[in-house]
């Protein structure tokens, strides 16, 4: 070979090659760190088998660091990410700015018409779909049932706030330190706010009127407000001010708890035996109603992928979002580690799988209770918003996290109920004045 | 009689600090111990401190799931790079204020050391403009910037205390000499400030590691520090309490050995003229 074709051969090698990297696309996809998502990335390697061009860079960050992350860089337009994970709670208010693209062409696979009708809504805005959900969840009652048969109680499927109370006072043994129930008391507008509101709606009050006032001291939020820190103080466990989900789980997964009232993705913690020392004694049942009004509070979270309109390669990204949410990702799930690690709450197909309700047992319950929660209507009385565990307007982050500290504040009794609330009603009126919807 | 006295006192402040050496400790032995339980374990109640199945698991996963070694040497080139920046601007800062002093420098000095007094997050989104549109968004660069900017009043004041300390006639005799400010600083000023040097560079590093707002937030998949690394094991909904602890173990124990290796210097720099 002589040296001009030598210098040819290696001309044309260095083209293939930086042809081949012009071709490829680096996808930033940012998420959260748990169970579901983590095994994502791990089955993420048969996505980039199917699609050669694409190479994905993850940023896996906790669940508050990512919302202040992304959200300052897809409100100005960063671009840093091609694929956001994100909330129902974010979804409809970055739809209504146009920071999202919209999710209408996501191929066969995903098919639309599957998901279940609740979280289609929660993820939409002027009917379409802007975000693909990937696991979603409700709220439900975990309860012992070793505890409830020596005490001589059954747990009805719908059980009311009246019920719980009783059970709570029969159940708690504070000399064997099993409480009667554990309940969200860390202040934070996804912690303890996220059961308060919930529990504020199915008790019939609302966060807004129709004018956008705030209605923080009306009697609905007296009556359950009061409930809750009554009922935490007399039969919850010590530091409850402080529990957020993890703590509570570890609790009852200790056998602490009589019942715990929380998003229904701990079903599957607290039955696994190797997590749960109480795996065989766990039944389930919905959110408690307040007896009289058929509403369980309308909890309703999906963590969903969502590509911003920053974003410099959104057919990637959408082959991505379609592989990740899509029907054949729940097989490749259920093949490579089981049914019961196939993300839940989702999709129809999912709940009429014979194999999964056998891996599952608590399956029912939770479709019932995503099914039964309305985001749209999430009060017995007219709301402006959408919600239920949130509401979904931008000044909510703020004024959640704030209301949260009054209210874990009268859990620990450093001020009364009525002083909680008549506080937050004036955060709420004075963040809402501020960001316009009053004057 | 006063001798007993005096063990007794020489035993109590002992004792005392061993407490507080002890207390101050404990977070990071605890850190340390959960890293090696299992997630079960970890939140076990009552907790277990010594008597559980010791286990490397955790350091494995997190391993496996995470490239340690990128967020290692993003954490060393932009606390490394940070500091040195930092010293090259405020070595001349501080040497003017210290030796050519006029009525405006203690209010320069207190100007500087406002600037620490804002939250970071109040300029958060005009520096991320910023950034974006200099296209310093997820890269080292932009890091260095940014952490030096904001360590750098520190800097200032840290040598500005130490140069106060040398005698002024030292510095007059090497002008008298015919000394440029140039050489004065490098051959006269450096080598005799050079503990001090040492102990504003050593803790600076050790500022710029453990920084986790602007590293966290300017920063994307590429050049994430070991603040982004902890942070990726962080759950609010399910366990991991094990992993995030081997995760953190990993990430303080090169600063700690750093620590560990220059505490003589550091002490010896952090007193410099504390004494008189």
């Amino acid at each position: 070979m002589t040296m001009k074709q030598c210098l040819l051969a290696l001309c044309a090698g260095i083209a293939t090659v930086c042809a081949a990297q012009a071709g490829a696309v680096t996808l930033t996809i940012a998420t959260v760190n748990n169970g579901d998502m983590i095994r994502m990335q791990k089955l993420a390697g048969e996505f980039t088998r199917q699609h050669s061009d694409i190479e994905l860079r993850w940023v896996t960050l906790e669940e508050n660091l990512l919302r202040q992350r992304v959200t300052i860089d897809v409100a100005t337009q960063g671009g840093q990410y091609d694929v956001v994970t994100v909330g129902n709670y974010e979804v409809p208010i970055w739809a209504a700015q146009d920071w999202l693209v919209p999710l209408e062409d996501l191929g066969e696979d995903f098919a639309r018409d599957d998901l279940l009708p609740a979280i289609d809504d929660s993820l939409s805005h002027d009917g379409k779909l802007y975000a693909a959900p990937f696991y979603a969840e409700s709220a439900l009652t975990m309860y012992r049932t070793d505890l409830f048969e020596r005490a001589g109680l059954a747990m009805p499927e719908s059980p009311t706030w009246k019920f719980i109370r009783k059970a709570a006072e029969r159940i708690t043994d504070r000399e064997n330190g099993v409480y009667g129930i554990c309940l969200r008391g860390k202040a934070g507008w996804g912690e303890n706010m996220a059961f308060v509101s919930t529990l504020a709606h199915s008790w019939g009050a609302r966060w807004f009127d129709m004018q956008w006032r705030p209605q923080l001291q009306s009697r609905g939020w007296q009556a359950a407000v009061s409930f809750y820190v009554d009922l935490l103080k007399k039969y919850g466990p010590p530091g409850a001010s402080t529990n957020g989900f993890n703590e509570n789980l570890a609790l009852f997964q200790a056998g602490k708890c009589g019942m715990w009232i929380d998003a229904s993705v701990a079903a599957a913690f607290v039955s696994d035996p190797r997590q749960s020392t109480v795996s065989d004694d766990v039944g389930f049942a919905l959110f408690p109603s307040r007896g009289t009004l058929e509403n369980h509070g309308n909890w309703l979270w999906a963590w969903s992928f969502v590509i911003p309109s920053a974003s410099e390669n959104i057919e990637a990204a959408k082959s991505f979002v379609a592989w990740a949410t899509g029907k054949s990702y729940m097989q490749l799930v259920a093949a490579e580690s089981g049914w019961a690690d196939v993300p839940p709450g989702t999709r129809q197909s999912l709940y009429s799988s014979a194999e999964y309700r056998q891996a599952a047992p608590f399956a029912g319950i939770v479709l019932q209770a995503i099914e039964a929660a309305n985001t749209r209507h999430p009060s017995e009385q007219a709301v402006p918003y959408v919600g239920g565990n949130f509401v979904s307007i931008a000044p909510y982050q703020g004024i959640g996290t704030v209301v949260g500290q009054q209210i874990s504040a009268a859990v620990a009794g450093q001020i009364s109920t009525r002083q909680a609330l008549a506080n937050a009603q004036y955060i709420a009126e004075r963040e809402m004045t501020r960001a316009r919807y009053l004057d | 009689m006063a001798r007993a006295s005096d063990n007794r006192h020489k035993l109590l402040v002992t004792s005392v600090a061993w407490v507080v050496a002890l207390a101050i400790f404990f977070p990071i032995l605890w850190t340390v111990l959960t890293s090696f339980k299992t997630e079960g374990a970890a939140v076990a109640i009552p907790p277990q401190f010594l008597f559980f199945d010791w286990t490397t698991q955790n350091y494995a996963e997190v391993w496996a799931r995470t490239d340690y070694l990128r967020h290692f040497t993003n954490s060393v080139v932009i606390s490394v790079g940070s500091s040195l920046l930092g010293l090259f601007i405020a070595i001349p800062a501080a040497w003017s204020l210290a030796f050519s002093p006029t009525r405006r420098t203690r209010g320069v000095l207190m100007w500087m050391l406002s600037t620490k007094m804002l939250p970071a997050v109040g300029v958060l989104v005009p520096i991320y403009l910023l950034f974006k549109s200099a296209g310093l968004l997820d890269t080292r660069t932009g890091l260095v910037i940014v952490l030096m900017l904001s360590n750098l009043p520190i800097m200032v004041w840290m040598l500005f205390t130490y140069f106060k300390e040398i005698p002024r006639d030292i510095l007059e005799a090497a002008r008298m000499d015919g000394a440029t400010p140039g050489r004065e600083l490098l051959y006269i000023l450096a080598p005799m400030a050079l503990p001090g040097i040492a102990s504003t560079l050593l803790l600076n590093v050790i500022l710029a590691w453990n920084e986790s707002f602007w590293t966290l937030n300017l920063t994307a998949a590429s050049t994430g520090s070991l603040t982004a690394f902890i942070a990726s094991f962080s759950a609010p909904e399910g366990l991991f309490y094990a992993k995030l602890s081997a995760a953190s173990t990993l990430a303080i124990a090169p600063i700690v050995v750093l620590g560990w290796l220059s505490q003589k210097q550091l002490v010896r720099g952090l007193t410099f003229g504390a004494v008189k």
